[in-house]
Order: structure tokens, then C-alpha cells, then sequence
């Protein structure tokens, strides 16, 4: 326990400047950028870079839920898979499903539920799946982003796209969206899905410690960060459907020639 | 082509949509008095309603719409076909173009065959059923299925099915587009093959300028031009 003290402090993460150890400032995003539609065989699809994360989402459905027990009669399923590639990380990541990820999928799924008219579909499955290609901290807010616009690619009717951001606290100081060595050497980390429309929370979880007051300032940047995520999100899928020809009206069924 | 193109105007889950004392329709919901978007699409009025008509998205089917449908299981009364949507179709007997007698439906139409149909209805928990008796239903001999996305059906018909009659008469093939995006194209196979790119570049351009010029070319450029 001693040599961890030690090491806590000898890390100088916020400089005398407010400058933190990449050059950010404590209210800064780190560079992210959004690709909708990167995946032919997925229903819908996203690739998004935010710093060092790549992740990569697909969406399939709504389709037949199966095992058949799981169909729930009235309303459908969003089922999330949180993976990270055993590649993502710098010592090798034992492949398959662990504690962790499995929290996160269950997480993610909750919150997709929330804003997805489920009831539209009965008896149906939406499968998301979230591919953690590379990993730097930040890689369920950096999923979550992706798959909303993989969601909203594949057509899925949605309340609002759901943005993802993370904010803490370092060397004692709030700041927004932290790296890879403020995330280890920080005293807190509390990423939060929210609703940009509506700024309903629909993620909100926290590791390590933050007073009332502090808790209130990381909200306030995270919500902040979040309506600037939230339209990269949908510049993404602008980019994608820009439609500039053909009339696109319902035509009679069936025609055949 | 141009004035068209900057009316309609693509819209995302959340937007809000002007309605201007329009009805919300479909693939919109309202909040506090707003309408919004709930799908990926492009908005338009029809009817006194305003609509999202989706650019992505799964095939739901609809009362009326004309599909193709390949047979996935059977009973001793109907079949099970598969529309290409979340649901599976039941076919009944009665609903079939023949006679059936209790049990041998597999005398009919077998599990792997392909058929078109219509949607009679669609229930409120999605329990679909679909019937063969309309004009032009039948089980598919010959010919071979091509599948893009639903939402690309009204491109690859055309206006008043321009498109689609293009495509048929330059290849001298049979076509039935289905709404559930299931293409039956039956005809000479090097004609077929033709046809069969011809949808391809519709379905990879179905949003850039031009499309009809840039298949008729395609068509031409295998053809030549068509005379009269």
C-alpha cells in the first residue's frame, strides 16, 4: 500500500498550468472521431476513435430472439456484448467473457433500453456488439457512442441517440474524459451515459471517491461534453445518408414487370 | 431533380420535425406537443400526416404488401415461410391457390421452395398471416432470388416503376419486387446476370445523383442503345 502512495505522488498529473500530462486542459476532450456504416454484413454499424480507443460496434435486428424462451411477448430485447480484443490491451487480454466485461454489457444494455421503442417490436431481439479494438481508458463511454449510431444506422426507431462521457478526478482537481495513467493514477472516475434531448441519465457509474460537490462539477462537465459528442455523432450519420438524388416516396407494392 | 433534392431532408432519432399543424405518422412520436424522429430517414408530409420514411432498418411487413417468400417448415394444414422480416409467415391452406387435403401439404409446396405472397394482416403483437390468392401469386419455378435492403425497393422500382421496367425490358427478364426487398428475376442467365448488377448498383448508389442515367448506361454499354 506504501509504494502505491509513493507513486501517487511522484505522477505530476495536472501541471502548474492546468495543463494535464497529454497538453489537454481539465475541461478537454481527447481528439474523437465517428464512422457510421463501416460494416457491410451488420444491419448497422460504427467505428468510432476517441484518443486511444478504437471500437467498432454492429447491430443485428430486431430479429427472431432465440433461445425462444428469452421472447418476451410485448416488447423486445436489446442485448449487448461488451468484447475487448484480446490485442486491446498492452499485456495480453485473456479472450472471452470476464467479470468486467460482463457488467459493462449488462450496463449497456440497460441503457439502450431506455431509449429504444421496444414495444415496437414484440417478441424480437436487437443485438448489439461492441469491439474493443484497442484500449485507453474510456472504452464503455467509447462503445456506448459507437453503438448508438450503429443503432440508429440500422434503422432502430430511438428515443434520442445515447451519448457516453467520463469525467474524475486528478491530483484533487475535476476533469473531463481521463487517459489511460489519470484513469490509474486519479483519485476518481465516473463515466455516465446520458440522453442529450432530454438530459436523462441512463448510465451512472463511479470508481473511487467524490464529494457532493465534486460529483456535481463532473456531471456538469460531462454533460457538457456530451451535446459536443453528440453532434460528431450525428454529423456521422449525416455524412452517411446524404442523399442528393432520386426521389425517395412510398411506390405500390409488388410491381412486377 | 435538383428543387426535389433540397426538400427532402434527412432526419435523425431525436429531431425535432417541423409539422406545422400536420398529423404525426409513422416513425415519429411525440413529447410535450413536439414531434420528433424516432428513426433514421427522410421526412415527409402525405396525407395531412408527416412521416420518417426510413433508410435502414428491418423488413416489418404490412397488410397489402406483395413479397417473396422462400418455405421454412411445414404442417398438415400450412406452411411456415420466411418473409425476410422478424416474424415468420404462416401460410394457411385455405389460403393457397389449391386444394389441400389435411396433411399433404407437401405435395404443394416443400420446405426450400419460393413463393410469392401477400400480406393479409398484421396483428397488434406482429402475429403475421399471409394468403397466395390474388392475382399473380404462385409458387416460383425457375428464375433466381436477389435480396438488397427493404428500404431500397421504391429506388430499384422506380417512379411509377420505371426503374425496374428498365431493367426488364433491356435484359428480357421477368422481375418481381417484393417489399420485404426479396427480387425474383427469371430469364436468360447471361440477361439475368446483367440485371442481377444492374440492382447491385442500385442498391450500392441508391442515394447519388444520376442513378437512372448511370444503370441505363450500364444497360446500354452491354446492349447497346435500344432503338425506338
Amino acid at each position: 500500500m506504501e509504494d502505491i502512495e509513493h507513486i501517487e505522488k511522484e505522477i505530476q498529473l495536472v501541471d502548474a498550468n492546468g495543463r494535464r500530462l497529454d497538453g489537454r486542459a481539465l475541461d478537454e476532450l481527447r481528439p474523437i472521431k465517428i464512422e457510421a456504416g463501416v460494416l457491410r454484413r451488420a444491419d448497422g454499424s460504427a467505428h468510432v476513435q476517441w484518443g486511444g480507443n478504437r471500437v467498432l460496434a454492429a447491430v443485428y435486428g430486431p430479429r427472431e430472439a432465440h433461445p425462444r424462451h428469452l421472447q418476451n411477448p410485448v416488447r423486445a430485447l436489446v442485448q449487448c456484448r461488451y468484447n475487448m480484443a484480446p490485442f486491446s490491451v498492452s499485456d495480453r487480454k485473456r479472450p472471452g467473457p470476464d467479470r468486467r466485461s460482463v457488467e459493462i454489457s449488462k450496463v449497456t444494455s440497460e441503457a439502450f433500453q431506455a431509449v429504444v421503442f421496444t414495444e415496437q417490436f414484440p417478441r424480437t431481439s436487437i443485438d448489439v456488439f461492441i469491439e474493443v479494438l484497442q484500449a485507453e481508458a474510456g472504452t464503455r463511454c467509447a462503445g456506448i457512442t459507437a453503438a448508438a449510431v450503429a443503432l440508429a444506422d440500422a434503422g432502430i426507431p430511438m428515443r434520442d441517440l445515447v451519448v457516453a462521457c467520463a469525467s474524475g478526478k486528478i491530483a484533487g482537481q475535476i476533469a473531463l474524459d481521463l487517459n489511460k495513467e489519470e484513469d490509474n493514477f486519479g483519485d476518481a472516475d465516473c463515466p455516465m451515459a446520458v440522453v442529450p434531448r432530454t438530459g436523462e441519465v441512463v448510465l451512472l457509474q463511479m470508481d473511487g471517491h467524490l464529494t457532493d460537490d465534486e460529483f456535481d462539477r463532473a456531471m456538469k462537465l460531462s454533460m457538457g461534453a456530451a451535446q459536443t459528442i453528440y453532434e460528431m455523432q450525428k454529423d456521422a450519420l449525416r455524412r452517411r445518408y446524404a442523399v442528393t438524388a432520386m426521389d425517395v416516396g412510398p411506390e405500390p407494392a409488388g410491381v412486377s414487370a | 431533380m435538383d428543387s426535389s433534392a433540397a426538400r427532402r431532408q434527412v432526419v435523425l432519432p431525436g429531431d425535432v420535425i417541423e409539422a406545422r399543424g400536420l398529423k404525426p405518422g409513422e416513425g415519429t412520436f411525440v413529447e410535450g406537443g413536439i414531434v420528433y424522429a424516432a428513426q433514421l430517414g427522410i421526412r415527409s408530409e402525405q396525407d395531412g400526416f408527416v412521416d420518417v420514411i426510413p433508410l435502414a432498418g428491418r423488413y416489418i411487413p404490412r397488410a397489402d404488401d406483395e413479397v417473396v417468400g422462400q418455405v421454412v417448415d411445414l404442417g398438415p394444414s400450412h406452411w411456415l415461410v420466411d418473409i425476410n422480416s422478424p416474424y415468420p409467415a404462416p401460410l394457411h391452406a385455405t389460403e393457397s391457390p389449391w386444394r389441400v387435403e389435411f396433411g399433404e401439404t407437401s405435395h404443394f409446396m416443400d420446405v426450400g421452395d419460393s413463393l410469392l405472397a401477400k400480406v393479409l394482416g398484421v396483428d397488434e403483437t406482429k402475429r403475421v398471416q399471409i394468403t397466395m390468392q390474388d392475382q399473380g401469386l404462385r409458387r416460383l419455378t425457375g428464375g433466381q432470388i436477389v435480396q438488397i435492403s427493404h428500404s431500397k425497393v421504391p429506388r430499384v422500382i422506380g417512379k411509377g416503376g420505371s426503374m425496374i421496367s428498365m431493367i426488364t425490358s433491356y435484359t428480357k427478364t421477368q422481375a418481381f419486387v417484393g417489399q420485404n426487398g426479396r427480387i425474383w428475376l427469371d430469364g436468360d442467365v447471361k440477361d439475368t446476370v446483367h440485371a442481377v448488377r444492374a440492382i447491385r448498383m442500385i442498391e450500392e448508389h441508391a442515394q447519388s445523383m444520376g442513378l437512372t442515367e448511370a444503370v441505363k448506361a450500364y444497360l446500354e454499354g452491354v446492349y447497346g442503345p435500344k432503338e425506338g
